[in-house]
């Protein structure tokens, strides 16, 4: 089955007047139609980068200087502005960390969804509000509220509607940066059933970006790790969670304390750990890469 | 003029006037900031030099009525035969005096004001936002004309009465910005260590706020050099001191521009454009500076081009808009 | 709702201080107003002007507990006092014959300045680095940087001396009946053209600055990324999205700056004999009109609250956290 979304040796710099900053360097994964890939690292390692770049919206002094972004076979970069418009939200559509902070603060929920139905289809306001409204119904949110305004909403609530949004038109990749990290631990739990739920009825792929493992692991069919802008280990979850083999991976996955079973002691990266020149992935089993490198590393009791 | 002062960032906040001296260090490298005062520099010293250049009281009335600029009289002359050159040049040292004057005291006031009522909040502070907002919202000139007019005429009055009408912009900036930067946590620390107000409003909240002052302090030397202008165009400065304004009001009364003796009129008040524009573009530099986003872009662009692809090519070709 | 009443309460308290500022300031003052008055105008004044001067001054020996109610309720009834140099006119009706001329030119330049001002600021964030951003900025900062009055005289000079395209003064041509007719409004019109352009030449840009600026910060709010990711035509995001929030601050500003407007179109009145409430207010400094300074400084203070007020409608109409909270 030949992949929905492939990123090959994508490098994208960060360029200024002194020197360029490499917020991902060399990057190379595919997901499949119907996947769950997770991408994991902590902040900054380049995540959110990358996850930008597929939809081609990082702004100066950004740019992709490196690789290739295919999907379904089409070359992303070299696709025109009118040509990347109408593919983004069709068939890629992104769900952004705040979604208080990406809604219109002066739009209706309802003027905000049919912003989208009517750019990309002609439809008539009457059929266009009536779509919102199913939407709406499909992140169990009473359609009444679609005449509010976003900060009349619980965070809860924006959220499912920019995920509804999102699913607006039916698009075959969601790109989900960070969905939760904004909302206590309550709501989290919610919104992942829900995208999961929407994920079995539409199957749609998904690209996960967070920093929790812990939602990942329970999410995602795979997860890539990343490190200063590489990918320093890619494997199916339960694999990875039981059989991590990266230094990094394993200082990820250990640096969470778990709820059932014996209390241990958590063990994490030392101050002062780095990777440096972490090489291209290699497979050390079946699906599952691991990047070599030195790393001058200490692991040490917290 | 609407305000163009941007909520300017406060820089990464430190104890002393670190922040500050670092301003100046990145004003020295911009072509604005270079340019503003470099043209400071030149009417300064103007008015410095105007008795150099013309030693004899320059309001002394000749014969010869209103002449057109010659060699022996570069700018022309006025319809009381004042050489034009040398009122201009006389008039720098009052205008540039009162306006920097009243100027500087007008941001102390605001200062004191602004930053009293964010540090001490409370009842204290509502009185002085209310007080503010007041004087923000009483239009400028009318109120400039009335306590000038019942102030008795002189250098002193228009001192006074600019700093009245120009210090609540300021003061306004100043406190919201003294709002922001009392809630971090190194005042907090301060205040807990039971060090005096006055001590940290000096060394902690003040040289974090180089930046507004700055643009505070340049402000209201534009503002007063302007209504100075106006008070005195109007009639209402001292008459017996020359200054660029007072030159366009008997410029006006001797009906110059009926006249079309252009010569009266027009240097006196390029001489407030130049002044007031060079601070204007200090300001701006210094907008820039603290405001990395409103420098000019490396290439220009529309808001929302996609991602610019500078794959294989070297020369920066790719898909873009 | 809560919030319209906050400002309302604000707005009277701003106008009652102005009112006791005029009541204060003859009093306060060093020296006795009237007789500097009266040596100005050396004897020409009769025995009850003097009379009505003292008492509107305060000048009498009443204390100031008798005469500030008194003031007060005077001022609040419309009477304030007879005009010198226009004796024996009431100071309300020589600004009531001359005030609708400032409102017309004041108000006309204003929308003129905000509307273009606000859409050059709108383009020049929106392709930044182009000649609209780098240049013409400071450009118009630097006929920014003329005072309004100079502007206007320079105006004068070239197009209406020099060059004879438009009419020196007035508001209208002398001769000619008020009217709603065609005729009389675009003779209006052609009056009010230099003195507006003046105005609108000085002030337009500080509204493109401002804008610009804002929409700058804007331009990099999250909901503009997600509305690019949606996929909107750019259109689209530069008016729904990003102009109608970059709008909110400048709407506030254009309250702010109603102040500064006036104080201009007082001026250029000056220069343009334009009939407002300015055109009298050189002579009225010279012959010491004390009344009449007063009464238009309270008169102008008042319209500037007033249109302070309807903006702060305005803005609450616009936006929708302010009217919900």
């Amino acid at each position: 089955m030949s992949a929905l979304l492939d990123i090959e040796d994508l490098v994208v710099e960060y360029v200024s007047d002194e020197r360029s900053v490499r917020g991902a360097d060399r990057v190379s994964f595919s997901i499949a139609p119907g996947e769950i890939l997770g991408l994991a690292g902590e902040s900054g390692c380049g995540k959110s980068t990358v996850a930008n770049a597929i939809m081609r919206l990082l702004k100066e002094p950004a740019r992709i200087s490196g690789g290739s972004i295919r999907f379904d076979g089409r070359d992303v970069l070299q696709m025109s502005a009118d040509e990347l418009r109408s593919w983004r939200w069709r068939e890629t559509a992104m769900v952004f960390q705040s979604a208080m902070n990406s809604l219109n603060p002066v739009m209706r929920i309802a003027d905000q969804i049919i912003d989208v139905l009517r750019t990309h289809n002609s439809m008539s306001r009457a059929a266009a509000r009536a779509e919102a409204a199913r939407l709406m119904e499909l992140v169990r949110i009473d359609p009444d509220r679609l005449k509010a305004y976003p900060h009349q909403l619980s965070g809860g609530q924006r959220q499912r509607v920019v995920i509804a949004m999102a699913c607006a038109l039916r698009p075959r990749l969601l790109i989900l940066d960070e969905p939760t990290t904004a909302l206590d631990v309550v709501v989290q739990q919610e919104i992942l059933a829900q995208i999961k739920d929407l994920q079995k009825e539409f199957g749609f792929s998904v690209l996960f970006i967070t920093h929790d493992m812990s939602l990942m692991l329970e999410l995602s069919d795979r997860i890539g790790v990343m490190y200063a802008g590489r990918i320093v280990e890619l494997a199916p979850a339960r694999e990875l969670k039981n059989g991590a083999r990266h230094a990094y991976t394993q200082a990820l996955l250990g640096a969470f304390p778990s709820i059932t079973g014996p209390r241990r002691r958590l063990t994490g990266l030392a101050e002062g750990t780095r990777f440096t020149d972490i090489g291209d992935l290699v497979e050390v089993a079946p699906g599952h890469f691991v990047a070599p490198g030195d790393a001058t590393l200490k692991t040490e009791e917290l | 003029m609407a305000s163009t002062k941007t909520e300017a960032l406060a820089t990464t906040p430190k104890r002393g006037s670190r922040g500050g001296a670092r301003l100046f260090r990145n004003l020295g490298r911009n072509g604005k900031a270079i340019a503003g005062v470099a043209i400071l520099v030149v009417f300064i010293a103007a008015a410095f030099l105007a008795p150099v250049f013309f030693p004899d009281d320059p309001s002394r009335i000749l014969s010869g009525g209103a002449t057109p600029p010659s060699l022996e009289h570069l700018l022309g002359t006025t319809a009381k035969g004042q050489d034009v050159l040398a009122l201009t040049l006389w008039g720098a040292r009052s205008s540039l005096l009162v306006g920097f004057l009243a100027g500087i005291l007008a941001t102390l006031v605001a200062i004191l004001v602004g930053l009293a009522g964010a540090y001490f909040g409370g009842v204290l502070d509502d009185i002085l936002s209310l007080a503010t907002n007041v004087f923000l919202l009483i239009p400028g000139l009318p109120l400039l004309v009335i306590l000038a007019a019942f102030m008795p005429p002189g250098l002193g009055t228009v001192v006074i009465v600019l700093v009245i009408t120009g210090w609540a912009g300021g003061a306004r900036i100043l406190r919201s910005q003294g709002l922001s930067i009392r809630g971090k946590d190194y005042v907090a620390a301060s205040i807990v260590a039971g060090e005096r107000p006055l001590r940290i409003m000096l060394r902690d909240i003040l040289p974090n706020m180089a930046s507004i002052v700055m643009s505070t302090l340049l402000g209201c030397i534009i503002g007063s050099i302007g209504a100075q202008a106006g008070l005195e165009f109007l009639g209402l400065g001292d008459s017996n001191t020359i200054s660029w304004g007072t030159n366009l009001f008997w410029a006006t009364s001797d009906g110059s521009l009926m006249l079309g003796q252009w010569w009266i009129f027009v240097p006196s008040g390029l001489a407030i454009a130049l002044v007031a524009f060079a601070l204007a573009l200090c300001n701006y530099a210094v907008d820039e500076i603290t405001n990395p986003r409103l420098r000019k872009p490396r290439r220009a662009a529309s808001a929302n081009a996609p991602t610019l692809v500078t794959v294989g090519a070297d020369d920066g070709k790719g898909t873009s808009a | 709702m809560r919030f319209i009443l906050r400002r309302l309460g604000f707005y009277l308290v701003a106008f009652w201080l102005s009112i006791t500022l005029n009541f204060l300031l003859p009093r306060l003052m060093p020296g006795d107003p009237v007789s500097r008055m009266l040596s100005r105008s050396q004897g020409q004044l009769d025995p009850s002007q003097i009379d009505s001067l003292r008492r509107l001054l305060g000048v009498d020996d009443r204390p100031w507990w008798e005469q500030y109610p008194e003031y007060l309720w005077r001022v609040l009834s419309g009477d304030l006092g007879i005009s010198i140099s226009r004796f024996p006119t009431p100071v309300t009706e020589v600004i009531g014959s001359q005030l609708p001329w400032t409102l017309l030119l004041g108000f006309t330049s204003l929308v003129i300045a905000v509307i273009i001002g606000n859409l050059l600021g709108i383009l020049a964030a929106w392709r930044r680095g182009s000649v609209l951003d780098s240049f013409v900025p400071p450009l118009l900062i630097f006929l920014g940087s003329f005072p309004y009055f100079w502007l206007a005289m320079g105006l004068l000079y070239v197009f209406g001396i020099g060059l004879g395209w438009a009419p020196l003064s007035h508001a209208f041509s002398v001769g000619l009946q008020p009217s709603f007719s065609g005729v009389f409004i675009s003779d209006v019109a052609a009056h009010l053209i230099m003195p507006a352009l003046s105005i609108v030449f000085v002030s337009i840009g500080g509204w493109m600055l401002a804008m610009r600026n804002t929409m700058i910060g804007t331009n990099s709010e999250d909901y503009i990324l997600m509305a690019e990711a949606k996929g909107l035509r750019p259109s689209r995001i530069m008016f729904a999205y990003a102009s109608r929030n970059a709008m909110l601050p400048a709407v506030t500003n254009i309250g702010m700056s109603i102040g500064f407007i006036v104080g201009g179109a007082l001026l250029t009145e000056v220069v343009f004999a334009y009939p407002g409430v300015g055109y009298q207010l050189m002579a009225a400094v010279q012959g010491l009109d004390y009344p009449l300074m007063q009464g238009m400084f309270l008169t102008i203070t008042g319209a500037v609250l007033l249109a302070n007020f309807l903006i702060d409608i305005i803005y609450v109409r616009l936006d929708p956290r302010v009217r919900v909270s």
